[in-house]
């Protein structure tokens, strides 16, 4: 199944996403990887790095993120792993990551959650 | 122009007048983002500090790279990404030499500009430490090519970055945290730019 690694300068709210995606997909391989090492507001290369060795398999690894360094961390952790499969997503963090669960407990492939969260990301709410 | 030693010497003040304009950095970052960037700069320059002493006898190339790679992985905000990225390649820049002259520093500076362009997805007149990092490239070699003088190319980047730090109170961000908040941005400095600003003063001052 393809992992999922949640980035978030939160780790509240990563660890709060990555429970909410896991309550549609319980087998899903979804981790948080918010905040700073000791809990306070940032993004950490290596919170992020541990994140994706702790999920990754041949399937692959798909990140999501919610703003700014999240995004750029993420993608220097990415450049360092150069021969592993990781796809950074680029949709809502809540949206992305319940479509990537259910997506990965179905055994979509990396390619067809990528496209499945575009989906996921033009949607109304209201 | 310079060593390994200077540039490891130069790297360690530039901790220690981050240190001492933490709050200053921080203030900014209040206003038009989410108030970090002194408290994220100074945690990751007092990391950078103590790795200076395992590099010394290192190249230039290899002092600059891993102070890039500190900065990533101990920043915690957005500046670790772009500061790091900008060491990173200005070490690629230099490669592995114990000195470094006039060229090889615009050489530096240029491809630090060139990765924090690539890692933000910015360029000049968004609000960000671009505005005073080109300005002064600009400066810099400008008047080393005219006058081959460094120290007063470096001044006259110095003066370049000061003003760029000036012109980002006149217009709104739309790159970072700042761009969420719109015309809001306006009347306000740029962190980063005020922070790119010191260290090319911090430098000048050094060399």
């Amino acid at each position: 199944m393809v992992g999922i690694v949640i980035v978030s300068h939160s780790q509240k709210l990563a660890e709060g996403v990555a429970e909410l995606a896991k309550m549609m997909a319980a087998d899903a391989p979804v981790v948080p990887a918010g905040g700073l090492d000791d809990g306070t507001f940032g993004t950490s290369f290596e919170k992020i790095s541990t994140a994706i060795d702790s999920v990754y398999s041949d399937d692959g690894v798909v990140i999501l993120m919610d703003m700014g360094s999240a995004v750029m961390t993420a993608e220097m952790v990415i450049e360092n792993m150069p021969d592993r499969k990781i796809r950074m997503l680029d949709c809502p963090l809540v949206e992305g990551a319940v479509v990537a669960a259910i997506g990965s407990s179905a055994n979509q492939s990396v390619e067809e959650i990528a496209e499945a969260v575009q989906d996921a990301a033009s949607e109304k709410k209201l | 122009m310079t060593d390994s030693k200077k540039v490891i010497e130069i790297v360690k003040q530039i901790g220690e007048q981050i240190q001492m304009e933490k709050d200053f950095l921080t203030e900014l970052d209040n206003v038009i983002g989410d108030g970090d960037h002194g408290i994220n700069m100074a945690r990751g320059f007092k990391e950078v500090e103590k790795k200076l002493a395992d590099l010394s006898g290192k190249d230039i190339g290899s002092i600059l790279k891993a102070v890039g790679m500190s900065l990533v992985s101990t920043v915690g905000g957005a500046s670790g990404p772009l500061y790091g990225t900008a060491f990173m390649k200005a070490g690629a820049a230099v490669g592995a030499k114990n000195e470094m002259d006039g060229n090889d520093f615009i050489a530096a500076l240029e491809a630090a500009i060139g990765g924090i362009e690539m890692r933000g997805k910015a360029h000049e007149g968004e609000k960000t430490m671009l505005d005073a990092l080109i300005p002064a490239l600009n400066a810099i070699k400008k008047s080393y090519e005219a006058n081959n003088d460094f120290k007063a190319a470096l001044t006259s980047g110095v003066d370049a970055a000061e003003k760029g730090v000036e012109y980002t109170k006149t217009i709104i961000a739309t790159k970072g945290r700042a761009s969420y908040l719109g015309e809001r941005s306006l009347g306000h400095q740029d962190p980063g730019a005020t922070s790119s600003c010191l260290m090319l003063k911090v430098i000048n001052r050094m060399l």
